[in-house]
């Protein structure tokens, strides 16, 4: 296993936010590159649609 | 009673978004309740409970919002409406979207060179959104809470294998290359690197290495169940051993409840390859507990920064308690006959833990909802008894409510329950700064001091307030102005909570007396 942390540490760091988005904000605020993913529930949210999409993924 | 529900189909907000919402309609005049959910089927459940579906509502799902509201009347519930609407429209347009994405592929597609994944979907997503960080060479850090321990197992698995940092779940606060992430703060860059299994904890030892001189290197957040016995500690052991051969990072501090054995067992092997010297505060663990290492114990927060500073070759200033013995004295001496409690409402969980910890040491009784000593259990963790530490964080309070460092309404409601009670001597709080956290703590804060103290003095008595500031000086809020501002209402501002409990201790010493 090669541990990639220690390349992090030396690297610019560059976030994907997924999710809440003061987050994003506080990344852009600190000068942070930042791509906010405006994420929203697979399938709309349909738990029977999830499990479907889950299935084929793993197909 | 008029009851109001509004359905936006196809409309979605994460949960923070709409619980500040659901929270700011509930405050305006005329409204009851409200609840601002989206409507999936937990939430249907509970806001059928709550009697907030107007006869006639249309069906909605999970993909839609839906707005609940009792008030006095359908006025009210308009202007409610109109306020959620403003509010959330405002959020939509100030998300200084710069640049944006609908997937974790598309992010990628932007900006190739994205190399963390910060994760904060609701827990049932969270691992199908890691797996796909974790797939694209991403380290991530995952805020979610309510993630099963089977999943955070088999992350974490996944996240060793490929040799990447999965942080949390329910990791609140991380600094990464001196970018703060979550709850966290700007604090100056140095040599001291961290990792801890307590977000709150995190903030404090890091806010306090800035204060006293020294700097951070790396601060890193394993999630609070990573060194219990299933997880193992393991995402300790990747983020000890980056540490280790992470050459800006001189000195190292650990920072967790007590692990279990066989995880100490672990991390003690990982120690005894690490060529520099090493902190570690266990809250709550024997001074023993990492022996036969060159671990250092450091009983709390302030005590780990202190020597991790040292360690790191920075003089630290003089320690100056003598005004802890004055203060404790000319506060006591003000008090009326029959105050004699403490009650400590708390934002932050490691620095309510912190303060209990501290009264179990000092042989006191202090109820509290997350006692360890089971006698001391708050049975309903919304009414105080005698002396009572509360951790407002915690999920009785934060369930479908914003967190308390965001949103500081139930707190002050709840000072304003306690110190109404002839028998409060003191009240002690928390004022946790940084990015992600409320924008003025303190100024929330600071309105429900003074007319605690004047509610107090109305009924002849004094009542003072200890509180100190978890923030920087480069945090947004800006630590010297926040603690101004809690001088102004009447506080007494310590440095640190540790200071601020040991003041707390000395006043009830004076009455014992």
């Amino acid at each position: 296993m090669e541990n990639k942390v220690n390349k992090l540490f030396s690297s610019q760091l560059a976030i994907a936010n997924v999710g809440v988005d003061i987050f994003a904000k506080a990344f852009r605020a600190q000068d942070t590159p930042c791509v906010h993913v405006e994420w929203r529930p697979p399938a709309g949210g349909n738990k029977k649609m999830v499990d479907l999409l889950s299935k084929l993924k793993d197909l | 009673m008029a009851v109001t529900t509004k359905i936006w189909s196809d409309t979605y907000y994460d949960s923070v978004t709409l619980m500040l919402g659901s929270s700011m309609i509930s405050a305006l005049p005329g409204i009851d309740e409200a609840m601002v959910l989206m409507g999936t089927d937990r939430n249907k459940t509970v806001i059928r409970a709550s009697g907030l579906i107007a006869e006639g509502t249309g069906s909605f799902g999970p993909n839609d919002i839906v707005i609940g509201i009792r008030s006095e009347d359908e006025a009210a519930a308009r202007t409610a409406i109109e306020t959620l609407e403003a509010f959330l429209t405002s959020k939509k347009g100030s998300g200084d979207r710069n640049i944006t994405a609908r997937t974790l592929a598309g992010a990628l597609r932007e900006d190739p060179g994205i190399n963390l994944a910060m994760i904060s979907v609701p827990g049932r997503y969270a691992r199908a959104e890691v797996e796909k960080a974790l797939d694209s060479g991403l380290h991530v850090m995952l805020f979610s809470d309510n993630v099963p321990l089977e999943d955070e197992i088999a992350l974490k698995d996944r996240a060793l294998e490929k040799g990447l940092l999965m942080m949390g779940p329910d990791c609140g606060t991380a600094i990464v290359n001196g970018c703060a992430l979550g709850f966290a703060n700007v604090v100056r860059r140095g040599n001291i690197g961290l990792v801890a299994a307590a977000g709150t904890g995190l903030q404090e030892i890091t806010v306090l290495i800035d204060r006293l001189g020294g700097g951070v290197s790396q601060a890193l957040g394993t999630g609070g169940r990573d060194l219990k016995e299933d997880v193992g500690g393991r995402m300790m052991g990747l983020c000890l051993e980056a540490l280790r051969d992470d050459p800006a990072t001189e000195v190292i501090a650990i920072l967790s409840k007590p692990p279990h054995p066989s995880v100490v067992e672990k991390m003690k092997a990982i120690i005894a390859t690490i060529g520099k010297p090493v902190v570690a505060c266990f809250l709550g663990a024997d001074e023993d507990a990492l022996a036969g290492t060159h671990a250092v114990y450091a009983k709390d927060c302030e005590q780990c920064a202190r020597i991790a500073v040292e360690l790191a070759g920075t003089a630290l200033p003089e320690k100056d308690e003598a005004w802890i013995r004055e203060t404790a004295a000319a506060e006591a001496a003000l008090l009326a006959p029959g105050q004699r409690y403490l009650r400590g409402l708390y934002s932050g969980g490691t620095l309510c833990y912190e303060a209990m910890l501290a009264f179990r040491d000092a042989g006191i009784p202090a109820y509290s909802n997350i006692a360890i000593d089971r006698e001391l259990l708050l049975e309903n963790p919304d009414l105080s008894r005698e002396h009572t530490l509360v951790d407002m964080g915690e999920d009785f309070f934060t369930n479908g409510m914003p967190h308390p460092m965001i949103d500081l309404r139930m707190r002050i409601e709840r000072m304003a329950r306690d110190c109404a009670e002839p028998d409060v001597a003191v009240l002690l709080l928390d004022c946790v700064g940084g990015y992600g956290t409320h924008d003025d703590p303190a100024g929330a804060l600071a309105p429900a001091i003074v007319s605690a103290k004047a509610a107090a003095k109305a009924q002849g008595r004094h009542l003072p307030v200890i509180a100190s500031v978890t923030a920087s000086e480069g945090d947004p809020q800006v630590r010297s102005a926040q603690e101004q501002t809690l001088r102004d209402a009447g506080a007494i501002v310590c440095d640190c909570n540790a200071q601020a409990v040991r003041l707390a201790f000395a006043i009830l010493d004076r009455i014992e007396a």
